[in-house]
């Protein structure tokens, strides 16, 4: 129960610094560590206590396995979250070159 | 059917093709790009005469017996969404080929679109909820870079608001699919549906269905979070904002979140009224926020915002009548929007901008162009002969039926409304007199553009026919069908796996 509780900790955290924070860089990180949160989450799902990992071999008894799909999701959803981070990442370096900040509320030319 | 995993196949290798001989062969890129979205229009087409006769078509990827396996599905809404989406897909290609001329590296804009198509299409099919969240941010990832294509100030501003809201939805999205996943222990949609009926909803449902409802809201732009939608529709080359408005927030929105919370959770009260609310809120929203604008596409962007409204609302009141309509509403917005946004596409392509007060009759200087968007703001505004009007009129005879008068009414206002900030809008657009402001009109449009324009206006116009009895109104009938058949669809799904 503590590492369902420890998780939505760090949810709250990032969701936080990614709605709070007003340096780009921050916010970046910020959904990161959302995107942490949801695949740990999702492992923990998975997991089941004293189990291992479900290879099937002959010569062994299997008495408690864990639950390999999730692991197969989170690998999947690492790849995404991975190639979100590159994107931002990538606009936030090209944001700095025409707006010369960081700061997101002096980029707002946008409005209305 | 054996061709089902082609609508994802085409697009993800013409991507694949056009970032590999783009490179070198410059001229290449528009044309395979046309090509496929031609072939992707007619699969989608040929796909509607078997869905009509069997209702329910499934390819079983790798041959694996459900619930193991993934299914790629297509029954009516699904086909309709496909052909809809093949339709503005194929008229953004061709206009993009004289849209796009000014820019350079045009293979990379084409890539990122067609892994756009791939993955819209790769959502509208996926039976397995994981690879609907998969397909989703294919599509998000190829449109945050498809807004921030220009690379200039404000298209960078824009991409940075859109791409960060949006994946903050799809965390939100990701998580509930995680917490579905522990109460149901599978990720198939049609087995998700079977558990639950036996387990019932528990705790579980509602707040997943919390989860889903700002994930996929914050994707279809409803009100409250909407914010994202002006600011990276006004900033982005003009076909991006006519393929999210006429595809994307459809199908990464509502489709998406319909097929879920109908077919799986099986629609109640609570999630039909926040529904409506939400949908009330962005209709009134979006049409009030859209009185002050100044630049045309940021008008167009508020308006989408009030239209998908009409369309959340439609599916809250939830009576065949009303669904009906709302589907049909969602058909008609998305061929005169894309209309819109590529009119206003080719004007800012003339004159360089998008200023309201600075593009002052158009109908005379590019007549094309003008009267195309005239009329899709006579079709989107409702005017009657045209499909905009039976739609609305249509969801607000359900709401009558339903017994929401006041829905009705509300309905009503904003439709007047929106009848008023497009006169507002437009009338200094298409037919007012040159000012000193105005910038003169000095591209002509190119053949491409023209094409493009002339055939989605002849579509808008006849976008009405499809309520007349025949194939279309028998799709979108089977299309109401899926979404009140609500959680019948694990039975059909099942019977029609084996």
């Amino acid at each position: 129960m503590t590492a369902y509780i420890l998780c939505l900790v760090l949810f709250s955290i990032g969701l936080y610094c990614a709605l709070r924070k007003r340096n780009v860089v921050k916010i970046i990180i910020g959904i990161g560590i959302m995107e942490y949160a949801a695949n740990f989450l999702f492992v923990l799902i998975g997991y089941r206590s004293g189990g291992r990992s479900p290879i099937y071999a002959n010569d062994q008894v299997i008495k408690s396995m864990v639950d390999p799909l999730p692991q197969a999701v989170v690998a999947v959803a690492i790849v995404l979250n991975l190639s979100v981070t590159l994107l931002l990442v990538a606009i936030a370096i090209k944001l700095y070159e025409k707006y010369g900040t960081f700061d997101i509320t002096k980029i707002n030319d946008l409005k209305g | 059917m054996a061709f089902i995993p082609f609508f994802i196949a085409i697009p993800l290798g013409a991507a694949f093709l056009i970032s590999l001989a783009g490179k070198r062969f410059r001229a290449s890129s528009g044309p395979i790009a046309c090509a496929a979205s031609l072939f992707l229009l007619a699969a989608s087409l040929a796909i509607v005469k078997p869905v009509l006769a069997h209702k329910t078509l499934v390819y079983r990827v790798g041959n694996w017996l459900p619930p193991f396996g993934i299914p790629m599905i297509v029954d009516s809404l699904t086909a309709l969404m496909l052909v809809l989406a093949g339709i503005v897909v194929f008229f953004v290609t061709i206009y993009s080929i004289g849209y796009m001329k000014p820019y350079t590296d045009k293979w990379k804009y084409y890539t990122l679109l067609m892994l756009l198509v791939g993955g819209s299409n790769g959502v509208l099919l996926a039976g397995d909820i994981f690879n609907m969240f998969v397909f989703l941010e294919i599509a998000s990832i190829s449109v945050y870079a498809l807004v921030a294509y220009g690379t200039e100030k404000h298209s960078l501003e824009g991409a940075f608001k859109y791409a960060v809201m949006s994946s903050i939805g799809s965390v939100f999205i990701f998580l509930g699919i995680a917490i579905l996943y522990s109460y149901t222990s599978t990720l198939n949609m049609a087995d998700m549906a079977a558990v639950l009926m036996q387990k019932g909803p528990g705790m579980i449902v509602p707040f997943v269905t919390t989860l889903f409802l700002v994930g996929f809201g914050l994707k279809a732009g409803l009100m409250p979070f909407h914010a994202w939608l002006p600011d990276a529709y006004s900033a982005a080359p003009a076909t991006v904002p006519a393929l999210s408005s006429g595809v994307l927030i459809k199908v990464l929105g509502l489709y998406a979140i319909s097929r879920i919370v109908f077919n799986v959770f099986g629609i109640n009260a609570e999630v039909s009224n926040i529904l409506v609310i939400l949908g009330s809120l962005s209709m009134v929203g979006g049409s009030i926020l859209a009185f002050g604008q100044t630049k045309m596409k940021r008008l167009l962007g508020y308006s989408s915002i009030s239209q998908v409204g009409y369309i959340a609302i439609g599916l809250g009141v939830g009576t065949p009548l009303a669904l009906f309509g709302s589907i049909f509403y969602l058909l008609n917005h998305s061929l005169s929007k894309a209309l819109l946004f590529l009119s206003a596409g080719a004007i800012e392509h003339s004159t360089g901008t998008d200023e309201l007060g600075s593009i002052r009759g158009t109908c005379r200087r590019s007549p094309l162009a003008g009267w195309a968007s005239l009329v899709g703001a006579l079709s989107i505004s409702g005017i009657p002969p045209l499909g905009g009007f039976w739609a609305k009129l249509i969801i607000i005879f359900a709401c009558i039926q339903a017994g929401r008068p006041m829905l009705a009414f509300l309905m009503v206002l904003a439709s007047i409304f929106t009848l008023i900030y497009y006169f507002k809008a437009f009338t200094g657009v298409l037919f007012g007199s040159e000012s000193e402001k105005s910038r003169p009109f000095e591209k002509a449009l190119s053949p491409h553009m023209a094409l493009a324009l002339f055939c989605l206006t002849a579509l808008v116009v006849a976008a009405g026919l499809v309520l007349l009895p025949g194939k279309w109104q028998a799709l979108i009938n089977g299309a109401v069908g899926v979404l009140s058949g609500g959680r019948d669809y694990a039975i059909i799904l099942f019977g029609a796996m084996r």
